[in-house]
């Protein structure tokens, strides 16, 4: 009987040996699926690491100096000391408008013709034109003009300004002393590249792998392989086992690039990491493979694929939007995404620590995810033809 | 196991259907199926498309799952333990799903693999199997790059890895040269012989079918006739003759002659130079005779032919004699294909009633040469001429008034290269309007590449080709109106129906409004798609997508009509339909070039080129490239001169 | 019309029979070239699951991504630990859920209970009102407010921050009013132009119409002639008497027309369900888009051409996408990045195709100002499908 069982067991090795070195060599040989699998990820590091930035660092400004006395002068003086301001000075509303309109400065200040007389009666006004069309970016330079002009006015004629945050008056203020956890430079980095693990695992995992069962049942070479001694777990883990060591490739690029040049910290453990997301791809490459085998056709497969893992991991997982802004319903099927969970357990573990509220429930998510993904694919593979 | 008989396959009323999505409704695939196949025997499984083999044998293999009926493969019960049949079990399906992107070597190792076999076994099985397929050279290419007919040897040879209980072949010869086919049908008898193997093969060639110990027949989801081929040829006793054309008139024409004594006559094929011919009555030339003595020739005049009408008209009810005009007619023992057509064309008469689904259904149509007809003019009027004298004369006009012409399809020189394979080397050769040109060669021989060069689709490496009287690489867009193309693979929009992609391929070929509708009407006719014109193309069974391929590259008349192995895993009937048509265009002045791996089909044409690694190594009629080889049949003459090039080069 | 019914057949050949000639040759033209798109369409849209794929998926993606793409903040959970028990705090607090961008949460007792509430995510930021705060403000000290905020998500925490300074500035104002003092201030007005409530769904929705069309046409071009290929149907195609600018025409103007579709629905969304006013006029946006789908197509064939197979075309569109859109300023402004890359983004038709619809859609901008992007757009689209055609036929084997 032992002899049966040991025989058992070095059929489905020899098999998943022979299955896996067949999968591993049509990846190596298709150098599109090195481009997806290796090239992509190493270049969304690099434009996320350095290129993609949520920061809004240069504003082109036009600065409209209505009144020429050097008050006024004095008062917009912090914007040529910030690093973040272009400015240029025009002489009319109009020749400012004009730049607006074409795109050439992110905002307009006035400084009225009145703003002397007005500012010493304690009334002192500047306009600020934005261009609101990107909202995000108008605040943040509503919040730069702000503190430029806090800032520079504070030696010169510190009593005439009376900004929002920093003013030292006889009446009482309140003054906001901030402190930023887990991302004290509050650099969009920090956040966006533990994301782009969740982003690179989901590409490797569910797009690449959505095609594979699909290609072989649009070329017609599953027929002659159900007819071996072969079982259909075999043909699943032979698909599995290549795009699983591509994605913990990506994953472990992202990961060193992460550390080495951009210096995310890493404050919870590191096992853990690794553990969340072996679950996490395993759930991803479940889910590719299910899609694949029930779709069979290739083209609806990557599109499926597309549509059900990549872009709700992109924008309904908390990596660009937080999910504390959205409504209910979005959140609730954002919630129902394992790279929602991802997220937040590999944020977490990067920039906070092991916290084991979340990283246990997350865990348990993904756990039932990778099963759950993988069953189905399990038992839509089956040796029929229809 | 409820019995412990010694069949490798057993069926008990088995009955399988399919839904069809797109065509909205239920077709037959088998009906009542009752079936015992000996073990350690040689089954041969035939019937016209849409007959149900490939069913069947995906049944036994366990990767479908009959609607009722039990299945039993080597005593289990495949329904409930597919795995285990699996395992005992090897199957060559019909597309056989080479990995593209794995070397030779690779794709025979992942199924040694898959089947367990140790590595001491593999060395020598390897040697033998690569030599059988004459892959020794190739081991390292991607299968992918292999030319098509090689990749069906591959996938025969990842079949054969092993020596498994029971062999399940689904056509393993499909555009398979005949030396290949040759060397694989004695691989498959060795292991028979030696290794007690039991092999199911279902086969679109009769003469392979004659070599197994049993032939089941199927039609339309039943089972005709089973049994040994011997008892299958008994049938057709009596009906067969062979008679020899006049000199210089080509057997085809003969052949259309009988054929259209459609009353008299079941089926007539050229053959070695002679029309062979199957009447529907038994005995009737020799009925009109008295002796029966073989090989005596018999004079068939006038007179006598008249006699043997008499002996027609007390079996047929029809009038008429044989339109043979005074040719000596021979008995000749009957061969399967005779019993194939007898007993499909009797079935033919039973089921003409009882209805059978659109898409499976094949034929039925009378032959088309009447409606082929219509298109061209001048040869109806041949053949509705009196059946005596004018067979001698008639011949003189087409083609020898042609020959005066310059060439259409004129290639000089050619030569393509991949890198340093040469495909196709210092070719020369001249095709004249109105002539069937067929182009012969080994898999891999470079007759796909000297296609693709004519038609425009690759450019020469060097020489000098020009078809119909332009090299269509650098013509103008309008040059290629003149020709039509039907390529090896079923090459059509599969997701539109017949109708949208004949749409497509008339405005393609600028045809509009009423001119469209009237062509496409005329070649629905013509070819008897009307049955299927608003189904899904891709669903037709393989007669029907063939003459689908052929309509729409005859929408626009062309001048000239390239075919690429058109009749590659047809049936007898599928091929005769075919190449009647192919008769009629000849005929009535379209230039017919082909390729084709049936050695019987050259027969056909008026010229045969057999090409081998590129190089031409005969060029001639079907008589004297016969002669050349120094055999009696083509077959025969292809291999020999095949090898004999071969042994040259080798030397 | 028939050629065969023109009533000159008898007419010597001269000048006129050289102008039907011309006239034979556009009709056969455009009978060639409609029978190729009817086939192209028909090839898209026959398959239901491939319908489906193509218009279901553009409507549930604007809706959700319309509502999950924003950087407004609502609701952000916070919690307090007010040592101080006065009504000056109160009020502080009063103010700061007035806001509608806050929601409080729950109260914490003591310094050790900050770290759980913010670790485990209950709540965003945690505000921690002094013992002294209305005894200091009394005495015209500065009192410090102490926020600890969660920065795992870097915009929220600064979006965040910015809120509470200006809630906090009112509050000063307010306090310093009711105190009496007269100082001389200063104010800042701001204005937003466009986008008068500075919504990021304002700003995103435009950008949508272009990007959402982009991802299907481009992998639909991308197919195209890939699965004729893998099909062998494009050999049939090429022995026809279509000449290659045909065969691009015919492959791009069904997609270019779905794409134009999948625009229309985003927009019909933006307008009305989001209910973002149209600034523009249809003419100009139409242009744009029509400009932007053509550029996006010429690039998908160009993939088609060059691939092997299904597979390669489906995995080599999707490399350039990814960077295409990330480079775009659709979820992060242009502005922003290092010059190389916007150097880079410069022969991106998406960066093209979001400027025209959010200039066209909320600046209303008319044919002049948007002629920065049509041209470049027009260049792409001319450049790459001559190329396509010429890959047609030139492909090496």
């Amino acid at each position: 009987m032992s002899d049966q069982a040991s025989g058992a067991v070095r059929g489905f090795c020899q098999r998943l040996l022979a299955l896996t070195r067949k999968e591993t060599r049509q990846l190596l040989r298709d150098r599109s699926n090195l481009a997806i699998g290796l090239a992509l990820p190493a270049l969304l590091i690099l434009l996320f690491g350095y290129g993609i930035s949520l920061d809004v660092n240069h504003v082109s400004i036009a600065v409209v100096i209505e009144d020429a006395s050097p008050g006024a002068r004095d008062t917009i003086a912090g914007l040529r000391l910030s690093r973040y301001f272009t400015q240029q000075d025009v002489y009319s509303m109009r020749a400012a408008e004009t730049l607006m309109e074409a795109h050439a400065v992110q905002a307009v200040l006035r400084v009225p013709g009145d703003f002397s007389g007005s500012l010493a009666s304690g009334q002192g006004r500047l306009q600020l034109i934005v261009n609101g069309s990107d909202a995000t970016t108008a605040r943040i330079i509503e919040g730069y003009v702000q503190s430029a002009l806090a800032r520079g006015s504070g030696p010169i004629n510190k009593p005439t300004l009376r900004a929002a945050t920093s003013t030292a008056l006889p009446s009482g203020t309140v003054r906001l002393e901030e402190r930023l956890w887990f991302n004290e430079a509050n650099t969009s980095t920090w956040y966006l590249v533990p994301g782009l693990i969740v982003l690179i695992m989901t590409l490797v995992g569910t797009f690449l792998t959505s095609m594979v069962v699909a290609r072989e049942w649009e070329r017609g070479t599953l027929e002659a392989l159900f007819v071996t001694p072969v079982r259909p777990t075999e043909i699943l883990l032979a698909k599995t086992i290549p795009y699983f060591v591509v994605g913990m490739i990506g994953f472990a690029m992202t990961i060193a690039a992460a550390r080495l040049l951009f210096h995310v910290p890493m404050l919870g453990s590191a096992a853990l990491l690794l553990f969340a997301s072996v679950l996490y791809l395993l759930a991803s490459l479940g889910m590719g493979l299910w899609i694949s085998a029930l779709t069979k056709n290739q083209f609806i497969a990557s599109q499926t694929a597309l549509l059900t893992s990549f872009m709700p991991a992109l924008m309904l997982s908390g990596f660009l939007f937080d999910l504390n802004n959205v409504p209910v319903v979005v959140r609730f099927i954002g919630e129902l995404l394992p790279a929602t969970h991802f997220l937040e357990l590999i944020k977490t573990l990067m920039l906070a620590g092991t916290i084991k509220s979340i990283v246990l429930t997350d865990c348990a998510i993904l756990i039932g995810y990778a099963v759950l993904f993988i069953g189905l694919a399990r038992l839509a593979t089956r040796k029929r033809l229809a | 196991m409820s019995s412990p008989a010694p069949a490798v396959l057993r069926c008990e009323r088995v009955r399988r259907t399919f839904w069809l999505a797109e065509a909205r409704h239920r077709v037959i695939a088998l009906v009542d199926i009752n079936l015992q196949i000996a073990r350690g025997s040689l089954t041969a499984l035939v019937g016209p498309d849409g007959a149900g083999k490939t069913t069947l044998l995906r049944l036994a293999a366990g990767l479908l799952q009959p609607d009722a009926g039990s299945i039993e493969v080597l005593g289990i019960d495949v329904v409930r333990e597919p795995q285990s049949v699996q395992d005992r079990i090897s199957y060559m399906p019909q597309r056989f799903g080479l990995y593209e992107d794995l070397s030779v070597q690779e794709n025979l190792d992942l199924y040694a693999d898959l089947h367990g076999i140790a590595r001491e076994v593999r060395v020598p099985r390897y040697a033998r199997l690569l030599e059988m397929t004459d892959l020794n050279k190739f081991t390292t290419r991607l299968a992918g790059q292999l030319s098509g007919g090689m990749k069906q040897k591959l996938g025969l040879a990842c079949t054969l890895v092993r020596s498994p209980e029971l062999l399940l072949l689904d056509e393993p010869t499909v555009g398979v040269d005949p030396l290949s086919r040759r060397e694989l049908w004695q691989i498959i008898a060795q292991l028979v012989e030696e290794e007690h193997l039991s092999v199911i093969v279902s086969t679109a060639y009769l003469d392979e079918a004659e070599r197994c110990a049993e032939v089941v027949l199927l039609r339309a989801g039943r089972i005709l006739a089973n049994g040994p081929p011997v008892s299958l040829r008994a049938q057709a006793a009596g009906r067969c003759y062979r008679v020899t054309p006049p000199p210089g008139v080509p057997a085809r024409q003969l052949q259309t002659r009988l054929l259209d004594a459609h009353d008299l006559v079941l089926d007539a094929v050229p053959q070695s130079g002679e029309v062979w011919f199957m009447t529907r009555a038994e005995g009737a030339v020799a009925a009109a005779e008295s002796g029966r003595e073989h090989g005596r020739s018999k004079e068939a005049d006038e007179s006598n032919a008249a006699s043997g009408a008499g002996a027609a008209n007390a079996a047929g009810g029809t009038s008429n004699r044989l339109p043979l005009g005074g040719l000596t007619v021979h008995e000749r023992a009957p061969r399967l294909e005779d019993a194939f057509m007898l007993l499909i064309d009797r079935d033919e008469g039973v089921s003409q009633a009882s209805h059978l689904p659109a898409l499976s259904r094949d034929r039925g149509n009378p032959p088309q040469a009447a409606a082929l007809r219509g298109s061209r003019e001048p040869h109806s009027h041949e053949l509705s001429h009196g059946p005596s004298g004018d067979l001698n004369t008639a011949r003189a006009d087409p083609m020898n008034a042609r020959s005066e012409e310059a060439p259409v399809i004129e290639v000089h020189d050619l030569v393509r290269r991949f890198g340093d394979f040469v495909a196709v080397a210092n070719t020369t050769f001249s095709v004249r309007r109105g002539e069937v040109f067929g182009l012969l060669g080994p898999n891999g021989a470079g007759k796909t590449t000297t296609f693709r060069m004519l038609c425009g689709l690759l450019p020469a490496t060097s020489g000098s080709l020009r078809v119909a009287g332009v090299d269509l690489r650098h013509a103008r867009a309008e040059a290629r109106a003149r020709i039509g193309y039907v390529a090896q693979k079923f090459a059509l929009y599969g997701n539109l129906s017949v109708r949208e992609n004949l749409r497509f391929f008339a405005g393609a070929y600028g045809l509009s409004g009423e001119q469209s509708r009237e062509r496409i009407d005329t070649v629905v006719e013509q070819f008897g798609l009307a049955a299927v014109v608003s189904g899904p193309s891709g669903l037709l069974a393989g007669g029907y997508r063939q003459r689908l391929a052929m309509a729409a590259a005859l929408l626009h008349e062309p001048q000239i009509l390239f075919l690429d192995e058109p009749t590659s895993g047809a049936d007898p009937l599928a091929r005769r339909e075919f190449w009647r048509r192919i008769t009629a265009l000849a005929q009535a002045g379209t230039t017919v070039v082909i390729t084709t791996h049936f050695m019987e089909e050259a027969e056909y044409c008026d010229r045969i080129l057999i090409q081998d690694a590129g190089e031409v190594l005969a060029l001639g009629t079907p008589q004297e490239v016969r002669s050349l080889g120094g055999q009696g049949d083509m077959d025969g003459a292809f291999i020999h001169i095949v090898e004999q090039a071969r042994g040259g080069r080798a030397a | 019309m028939n050629p065969r019914e023109f009533p000159l057949p008898d007419e010597p050949r001269g000048r006129s029979s050289a102008l039907i000639d011309h006239l034979e040759g556009a009709r056969l033209f455009f009978v060639r070239l409609a029978a190729l798109i009817r086939k192209e369409a028909l090839a898209i849209l026959a398959d239901r699951s491939s319908r489906t794929i193509l218009f279901l998926p553009v409507l549930m993606q604007s809706l959700l991504f319309g509502y999950a793409a924003t950087y407004d903040l609502s609701h952000v959970p916070y919690a307090v630990m007010d040592q101080s028990h006065s009504a000056l705090s109160v009020r502080l607090l009063a103010h700061l859920d007035g806001t509608g961008f806050f929601r409080r949460v729950t109260d914490v007792e003591a310094e050790s209970d900050i770290a759980p509430v913010i670790d485990s995510q209950r709540a965003l930021m945690v505000i921690t009102v002094p013992r002294r705060f209305e005894q200091g403000l009394a005495a015209g000290e500065s009192v410090p407010l102490q926020v600890i905020l969660d920065a795992r998500n870097s915009t929220t925490a600064s979006t965040a921050l910015a809120h509470l300074a200006a809630v906090v500035g009112d509050f000063n104002q307010e306090l310093a009013r009711s105190q009496g003092a007269r100082q001389p201030a200063l104010s800042l007005e701001t204005r937003a132009w466009f986008n008068p409530n500075r919504e990021t769904r304002w700003n995103f929705m435009p950008a949508l119409i272009a990007s959402l069309s982009m991802l299907q046409t481009l992998l639909l071009t991308a197919l195209s002639v890939a699965r004729e290929r893998e099909q062998g149907t494009f050999d049939q195609l090429l022995v026809t008497p279509l000449s290659p600018v045909q065969i691009m025409l015919g492959k791009s103007l069904p997609p270019v027309m779905i794409g134009l579709i999948q625009s229309t629905l985003v927009f019909l969304i933006t307008v009305y369900w989001f209910q973002i006013p149209f600034a523009g006029t249809l003419p100009v946006l139409y242009a744009g888009l029509t400009a932007f789908v053509l550029a996006g197509v010429g690039i998908g064939l160009v993939v088609s051409a060059l691939a092997a197979t299904m597979q390669q075309a489906m995995l080599y569109t999707f490399v350039l996408l990814m960077p295409m859109m990330l480079l775009s300023g659709l979820s992060t402004p242009i502005s922003s990045m290092p010059e190389i890359l916007q150097t880079a983004t410069l022969i991106n038709p998406l960066r093209y195709g979001i400027d025209v619809a959010r200039r066209v859609y909320l600046e209303g901008a008319g044919f002049g100002d948007i002629a920065g992007d049509l041209l470049p757009l027009l260049v792409i689209a001319l450049l790459t499908l001559p190329m396509a055609a010429w890959l047609f036929r030139h492909r090496l084997a």
